[in-house]
């Protein structure tokens, strides 16, 4: 199958190593897998902000770089939250309302798209630690993920999964909102990152490069042990 | 009506007449084939525009299946009903007939040492409230009501509409019960009601309701869910806040 | 709309955001506050998931809720002024009010009239949202508030924390000392006691007080009745006793049928308490009937639009009037268990209440309460009625842009989408973050400073994704 990479702004700047881990397990499936250089960012930070035009001309300038592509894969349940459900409310009404569906219609987020597209959950690969799951909101909620990243976690050689007591919560990350709320959302970020931290996991395990940065960068400022790695690069690793 | 009122009343009107020109959108609903059942679609997201069509099912009819259990059959609606009570902390008591019911609460009355039991004029309740050693308060007898005597009441005695098994609720009226006051000032509520009168559901408590008072309806309706509570200091329950702390359920008649 | 004479927390413009900064920052600060709510809600979420599992799909039952719900507001138009004379033909009298100053004023002079001396009042947010104990008051009257979570924030002088809970966050110490100061008490740690502390003051003023203050949670069109929701008994004491009975709701709680309770009592109580139902579920077609003992001699209804109209002209929030009230929004909230009931300022907490409170006070002093927020989507997973909460708030965030955009923001979304516009840009943007990420993190400009204080980050990549991969290539 011809795979698009989404790779969200973030990602593409901070950490790219995780862009690499996805084209690294789908190119192992057995995948061509595509970057196209003319994507930027989804236009998420404009679209929360309520700035809906500027977001609204980043979106359909993503309609046009993903033009007649089959599948585009990305590594955040946010951003692809962002295409797939916030696309076709921002471009309602447009001319480009159909593309926007068209579009949502086959953007996935990566460990949905290895379940419920590809239909596979063993990946072959081994990561000897434990670990727990850290659900990102957007995932979670906008795109009804749950399942998908603990099946390809449960299959993966020598990993121990164990859930937190706040499994549900969220983290706090919010985009703008850490830094124009930073005292609520280093608030989320106690509750969330104590119950990871519970867990006493080696690793958090997310499908969200922000959540990620939100909770390292507590537990960092904290002097607390466990750091977060993405789905992808689990999967990606030390091949059985 | 004052003319003041009444010109606020025709502003509200046309103010929502105005605001319901542009329809709303569906709301997000699980399941697609109850879109399809109630005529809506989710197909256009917000803004779309379109004129409202009511509705092509009843809310209640697509909730039937999912709501909690009634039970089918009378054996199954008596488990239900003593079941629910019990977790609410009610009591539950059964008397095969109205004089086993009599003995019992005047077996509780004299345990007690009641004073004073009010109760109001009812088949099932005039043979348990005669049996009564202590004093007793008839409401609705004479016609004046004394809010104070009912208030040095130890117990209040009252028929009801309906037990209703879904829930463990008792459905009380103003009509037939004796009142509003009687079945919540006291501070133990006795209900004796005859095991024919649990119905599954509060729809069909409801239903039942609407056909008994056909056109009339009690100035008072209400479905008593337990003894009175609060969960206000900490969110610890605590029962009888300011309605009855007991709530004691005599259901006569055989088993089912 | 009127209710801004009400509010005394944004007289200024920016002060409610002030204020709502200020005490964010200072309750996040409170972690004993923080893990007493927390710990209380926990009841609460274990009881409300054994309740849920009751269902045979809380999802489906969902929908129907929302359905009644959302057909009713919809036909608001065809069911207010069927409601009206259904429950006028029950011998109540309905008076409208456009606005909180016009139905206090109604209230007032329904109690001026019925010549009363004592006023017991149950439960009623909406009585919170239009001020009218402030109002009776002034007038010289004395109310007291029979709900025992009401009556001990009145005592302490404060609204209510949380609109279902309202005393959510006082310890049954402060509320012992409470009791003593007012009351005269003995001290006590039990909540059993504290209870029948108030259970016994409250006693006499139900049978003394000639006017009865409630609220209604549904008004159901088919039979003319109000439906009133509440666990203590209070409300039935406060709606038999009285001689005269004035209940003030919404225009926005009107369903179309009796039978749409069978739906909407047990999911208010299950998502609200977690209960299957609460103790006391009433429905009032009017005043005492001649062949009933007891019960009021009259009965009004006062219904309230103060900007629930501008909310039902707004198709795209208009699903937000389909509110029960349940407050299971809340409780899920981690903003409102983070920074309290009372750092919202508005009658309404929460997320509904950030939701609503820019239509009813207006949105260029309210939209912080929708920016402050996660968009975790918590709050719209729990609603039983499937109000579209957490979207609502970017709605009002649009909205607030379109209003009034703020200059250099603008500018900044502007330059953003300038530059997402052109990806050799966008690259060479990046490689200049990346390239002076370590010096911004030394000088702190505004936001990075922000995320800095609690938070570190972590050092740039050399490379970024779209150089590495024209590398592999």
């Amino acid at each position: 199958m011809q795979i698009d990479l989404f790779i969200p702004c973030f990602v593409d700047q901070m950490t790219p190593g995780v862009g690499l881990a996805v084209t690294r397990v789908l190119e192992r499936l057995g995948h061509t897998v595509e970057f196209r250089p003319a994507q930027t960012c989804c236009g998420q930070p404009s679209f929360n902000s309520g700035y809906w035009d500027e977001a609204r001309s980043v979106a359909i300038r993503a309609l046009d770089v993903f033009e007649g592509a089959q599948a585009v894969v990305g590594p955040s349940g946010s951003c692809v939250a962002m295409m797939r459900v916030f696309y076709p409310q921002l471009l309602a009404g447009t001319p480009h309302e159909t593309r926007a569906l068209d579009l949502a219609s086959k953007t996935f987020e990566f460990s949905e798209f290895l379940v419920e597209k590809l239909g596979v959950t063993d990946v072959g690969a081994r990561f000897p630690h434990s670990v727990t799951y850290h659900d990102g909101c957007h995932g979670l909620r906008e795109l009804r993920i749950q399942q998908a990243p603990r099946q390809l976690l449960r299959a993966v050689k020598d990993l121990e999964l164990i859930e937190c007591d706040e499994a549900e919560s969220c983290c706090g990350f919010g985009g703008l909102f850490s830094v124009k709320f930073p005292m609520i959302s280093t608030a989320m970020a106690e509750v969330k990152g104590g119950s990871l931290a519970r867990t006493e996991c080696e690793y958090i395990v997310s499908s969200d490069p922000t959540c990620q940065l939100q909770l390292d960068g507590w537990f960092s400022k904290k002097k607390m042990k466990p750091r977060t790695i993405h789905l992808a690069e689990v999967l990606a690793g030390g091949d059985a | 009506m004052s003319v003041k009122a009444s010109s606020a009343k025709d502003v509200v009107l046309a103010r929502v007449r105005e605001a319901l020109q542009v329809p709303a959108p569906p709301p997000h609903l699980k399941s697609h084939d109850l879109q399809e059942a109630a005529g809506i679609s989710n197909a256009r997201p917000a803004g779309a525009v379109g004129t409202f069509k009511p509705l092509s099912i009843a809310p209640l009819d697509v909730a039937r299946p999912w709501l909690p259990e009634g039970g089918q059959t009378p054996e199954e609606r008596m488990h239900i009903l003593c079941d629910n009570l019990k977790r609410l902390k009610a009591e539950f008591h059964r008397a095969c007939h109205l004089q086993a019911a009599a003995e019992l609460i005047f077996s509780i009355a004299r345990q007690r040492d009641w004073q004073r039991v009010a109760y109001h004029r009812h088949e099932l309740v005039d043979p348990v409230a005669s049996a009564l050693h202590c004093a007793t308060v008839c409401i609705g007898e004479p016609a004046s009501f004394d809010k104070r005597a009912l208030e040095q009441c130890d117990a209040g005695i009252t028929a009801c509409e309906s037990l209703v098994a879904q829930t463990g609720s008792i459905l009380v009226s103003s009509a037939t019960c004796g009142g509003r006051s009687l079945s919540i000032l006291p501070p133990v509520h006795i209900v004796i009601a005859h095991i024919d009168q649990i119905v599954a559901t509060l729809e069909d408590a409801l239903h039942d309701a609407k056909v008994r008072h056909a056109g009339r309806m009690p100035s008072m309706l209400s479905f008593i869910t337990g003894p009175s509570r609060t969960g206000d200091i900490e969110r610890i329950l605590v029962l009888g806040a300011h309605g009855p702390k007991e709530l004691i359920v005599v259901l006569v008649g055989e088993s089912p | 709309m009127s209710v801004h004479d009400a509010t005394t927390k944004a007289a200024l413009p920016a002060e409610a955001k002030n204020q709502f900064l200020h005490d964010a920052a200072e309750h996040v600060r409170d972690i004993d506050h923080r893990s007493f709510v927390r710990k209380a809600l926990g009841g609460y979420y274990v009881t409300r998931d054994s309740q849920k599992a009751k269902y045979r799909d809380w999802e489906h039952a969902r929908d129907a809720a929302a359905l009644a719900k959302w057909s009713a507001v919809n036909r608001l138009d065809e069911l207010l002024p069927l409601f009206v004379t259904n429950f006028e033909a029950g011998g109540g009298i309905v008076h409208f009010a456009r606005d909180a100053q016009e139905a206090r004023t109604i209230i007032v002079d329904l109690v001026r009239a019925s010549n009363a001396k004592a006023i017991i009042k149950s439960k009623c947010m909406t009585t919170e949202e239009i001020h009218l104990n402030d109002a009776l008051e002034k007038e010289g009257y004395v109310v007291v508030e029979s709900d025992l979570g009401e009556f001990i924030q009145q005592l302490r002088g404060e609204p209510p924390y949380h609109f279902v809970f309202p005393c959510m966050h006082v310890r049954r110490g402060e509320i012992s000392d409470l009791f003593q100061k007012h009351l005269g008490t003995e001290p006590t740690q039990s909540p059993e006691e504290l209870t029948m502390i108030a259970r016994r003051y409250m006693r006499q003023l139900y049978v003394d007080a000639d006017v009865g203050i409630t609220g209604a949670n549904f008004l159901v069109a088919e039979t003319g009745q109000i439906s009133i929701t509440e666990n203590e008994g209070n409300a039935r004491l406060t709606a038999a006793l009285p001689r005269v009975h004035i209940a003030l709701s919404g225009i926005e709680k009107v369903v179309a049928s009796l039978a749409d309770l069978a739906v909407l009592l047990p999911m208010l109580a299950t998502a609200g308490t977690g209960q299957p139902m609460t103790c006391y579920n009433t429905l009032y077609s009017g005043p005492q009937k001649n062949d009933e003992p007891d019960g009021p001699r009259e009965m009004h209804l006062v219904l309230l639009d103060n900007a629930r109209t501008a909310i039902l002209a707004d198709p795209e929030q208009r699903d937000s009037l389909h509110c029960i009230r349940c407050g299971a929004c809340l409780n899920v909230c981690p903003i409102f268990k983070n920074v309290g009931g009372f750092t919202y300022g508005t009658t309404y907490q929460g997320p509904i209440g950030s939701v609503i409170t820019p239509h009813l006070r207006g949105l260029s002093d309210w939209n912080h309460l929708s920016s402050a927020s996660s968009l975790c989507g918590a709050c719209t997973d729990a609603c039983p009625v499937r109000i579209d909460i957490h979207h609502h708030l970017l709605h009002n965030r649009r909205n607030a842009v379109r209003a009034s955009p703020k200059r250099l923001e603008h500018i900044g979304h502007q330059l953003f989408a300038f530059v997402a516009a052109r990806p050799w840009l966008f690259a060479a943007g990046g490689k200049l973050f990346r390239w002076s990420l370590g010096f911004l993190k030394k000088i702190r400009p505004p936001l990075l400073r922000q995320w800095l204080e609690t938070r570190d980050l972590p050092p740039a990549p050399p490379k970024s994704f779209r150089q590495l991969w024209k590398e592999r290539s």
